[in-house]
């Protein structure tokens, strides 16, 4: 994955493209508005990482022009004023995602991973059935299966495991579940996500010899067929 | 203090707000003495004016009457004989060819005898030739006899101009007397005020030195001053129980955030040891990155709180199915209740809109119910229940949780709204007492209130915010 990093603070760029490398992926660093524009124009990034307060140009300019000039490359807004209203403006502007500061690195690693896979996810959202390894989600029945058996979820759980098998092979974090399968976007103080998860795996994964719901220590959840 | 042994500088004093307007009072009244007073001067010179020229018309009918009785003659005899008396009027009587027959004047301007009518003309008369160095003015009047003779008559107008001289030379006494007055007066008034004024600053500097403990003098006779005072101590008091409250929340957070710092440290100490193998290591730096994001999410939630104290986010409300965001909150802790063996349960009615940020309610929700099965577990043998509740109340809408747990004493409601305000009997429990707060915030910028009750036993909270109006939106 090619990543762009649009931010003024040269630490954390230092940090966060040295982490980047080290998850394998090819990052980029622009340490202002205008030159981020020019290098992101140049294309070929997968996402863009852009922080909302740049010199010269700010982030949400930044991404209104690149919107005009019909570029689709995802990008995720990193800001320090995680706040309601922000994140609203953030998206209306054109962003993808949005992320406030302070975060963890792995949420950060999550979600542009999964952005960067955005074309493939739109690809999937067409499928009607979904499948991972002998788990099987149909969207248009809702019906699911484990090995040909039927496994009866009820509708949360099942907007759940659509969201994880859309999503197959990624980590998603917590509060990328909590936004996507619950449409809030606070931070639930107790582990109000894991007792969903647990319950979901007690129902895909009880028995068999390969479970597929697996906890990612210290950043969240995959659904993958094989351990890694 | 050298602010208030200075009252009696005579500067201080000149440029006090008190002598400026005692000056500028006098003056204004000055200004308007003046004016009445010339007003009456020159209504009383009209009325002698007129006195005069009434006099003046009586004698030239008693003198026309003479005439036309028994002549020239007769009439040069009754000018001859008055003419003589005490305070005489001025008398000439002249023949058709300018011919002086008779009178007390000697000189008149020329000319002034060939028209009928009145004027104002300077004067000597016969007797006092001589030592008239100051010709007086009279008011005379010339009058055309049948056979063309004229008669001169005329009064001395100088009463008129002693009381000229009479009104100016008291009104400018009394304008002197006034404005020493007014200088005085002035000084005494600008004294005492200044005096409590300078009290006045000399307790605010002593506040401002000390603790905010003293308050301003208050005499008692409800003046402005005494307003100034009254309204200045409670803007102390209030001042006093901010700082109170600033000072009771940097101590919590001081208290409250020094465990898991040190904690933090002694994990990293943990994973600096020599005999530390790879996996201590892995271990003691993943309890690092726990405990930190812990602390992030603390400031994360203080932040939130100022800024929803400071009133941002406003502009997101906007009218939201209360109902469905009750279910979802409820939905999504169901799981978590039940793990935890609580009996969860809904009275959530269907239909009803609030006006707000669905997702602020959400974490309001989300916060309540976290307490509750955090502390509401019940002191004595019996079920753990939580009910949440979601109904319509006069002009709002009201979300209840409530629980079966200890509850809190009255006297404590108020503290566990306070940041980092959790109260001895949790401290034990894990969490940060800022869920409370949190929910308190968001009651506020909805224009809503927090309410915690006795649940009996266990505590309710209630928040509450207004309600769509029926008719607009859906479902009313």
């Amino acid at each position: 994955m090619r990543l762009l990093i649009i931010e003024d603070d040269s630490d954390s760029a230092t940090y966060l493209v040295k982490a980047f490398r080290e998850e394998g992926h090819v990052a980029d660093h622009a340490a202002d508005g205008l030159t981020g524009y020019a290098m992101a124009e140049g294309g070929g990034y997968d996402v863009l990482v852009v922080d909302r307060m740049l010199p010269r140009m700010d982030g949400l300019s930044l991404i209104r022009s690149l919107r005009e000039q019909n570029d689709t490359t995802p990008v995720l807004i990193l800001s320090a004023l995680g706040q309601v209203d922000d994140r609203v403006k953030g998206l209306r502007a054109g962003g993808d995602d949005y992320l406030p500061k302070p975060y963890a690195f792995s949420e950060l690693l999550a979600r542009v991973e999964v952005l960067s896979r955005r074309r493939a996810a739109a690809a999937s959202a067409e499928q009607t059935i979904y499948r991972v390894a002998d788990l099987e989600l149909d969207r248009l029945t809702r019906r699911v299966s484990r090995a040909g058996e039927d496994i009866l979820l009820q509708p949360r759980e099942f907007r759940l495991l659509e969201y994880l098998m859309k999503n197959a092979g990624q980590v998603v974090t917590r509060t990328m579940l909590l936004e996507n399968v619950w449409d809030y976007h606070f931070d639930p103080q107790t582990n109000v996500i894991d007792v969903h998860i647990s319950r979901l795996r007690a129902k895909i994964d009880k028995g068999q010899a390969m479970p597929l719901l697996q906890t990612v220590r210290g950043a969240g959840y995959a659904l993958r067929a094989e351990a890694r | 203090m050298p602010v208030a042994s200075d009252i009696s500088a005579p500067s201080r004093l000149f440029r006090s707000t008190a002598f400026r307007l005692t000056l500028l009072y006098m003056g204004v009244f000055a200004i308007f003495a003046t004016a009445a007073l010339g007003y009456v001067a020159w209504n009383a010179r009209r009325l002698i004016e007129d006195q005069i020229r009434q006099t003046i018309d009586a004698e030239i009918t008693g003198l026309s009457e003479q005439f036309r009785q028994g002549g020239i003659r007769r009439l040069v005899l009754a000018i001859e004989q008055r003419a003589r008396g005490p305070g005489a009027s001025l008398y000439l009587v002249t023949s058709p060819f300018g011919e002086r027959l008779a009178g007390n004047v000697e000189q008149v301007p020329v000319g002034l005898l060939d028209r009928a009518g009145e004027s104002e003309i300077p004067y000597a008369r016969s007797a006092d030739e001589g030592q008239g160095a100051r010709p007086a003015l009279a008011i005379v009047r010339v009058y055309v006899l049948p056979a063309g003779f004229r008669v001169l008559v005329g009064r001395d107008a100088s009463e008129r101009d002693r009381l000229r001289v009479v009104v100016r030379r008291a009104g400018g006494w009394a304008l002197a007397v006034v404005l020493l007055l007014g200088v005085i007066g002035g000084f005494v008034i600008a004294r005492r005020v200044l005096k409590r004024v300078d009290a006045m600053s000399a307790t605010t500097l002593s506040i401002m030195a000390s603790d905010l403990k003293e308050r301003l003098p208050v005499s008692g006779n409800g003046d402005e001053l005494d307003r100034l005072a009254i309204n200045l101590n409670t803007m102390l008091d209030r001042i006093a129980l901010l700082l109170g409250g600033l000072r009771q929340v940097s101590d919590n957070i001081a208290h409250d955030l020094k465990t898991p710092l040190t904690r933090l440290r002694n994990r990293a100490d943990e994973a600096l040891r020599p005999s530390a193998s790879e996996a201590d290591m892995r271990r003691a730096l993943e309890g690092v990155t726990e405990d930190a994001d812990n602390l992030i999410r603390v400031f994360n939630a203080l932040l939130m709180i100022a800024r929803l104290e400071a009133g941002q986010a406003r502009e997101t409300m906007a009218p939201f199915d209360a109902t469905a965001t009750t279910a979802s909150v409820a939905e999504l802790y169901e799981a978590v209740a039940e793990e935890a063996g609580v009996h969860l349960t809904c009275q959530i009615e269907p239909g009803i809109t609030a006006i707000g940020s669905r997702e602020l309610i959400g974490q309001a929700l989300s916060n309540m119910l976290d307490n509750a099965l955090k502390y509401g577990r019940p002191p004595a043998e019996g079920p753990f229940e939580v009910t949440l509740s979601l109904r319509r109340t006069g002009q709002g809408v009201a979300f209840t949780v409530a629980d079966r747990g200890p509850g809190i004493p009255p006297e404590q409601r108020a503290r566990a709204l306070e940041r980092f305000g959790r109260l001895d009997a949790s401290r034990s429990q894990p969490g940060f007492g800022l869920g409370l707060s949190l929910v308190n915030a968001i009651a506020h910028i909805h224009g809503g209130a927090l309410e915690l009750t006795d649940h009996a036993p266990g505590l309710a909270v209630m928040l509450t915010i207004p309600a769509q109006p029926a008719g607009i939106g859906h479902a009313g």
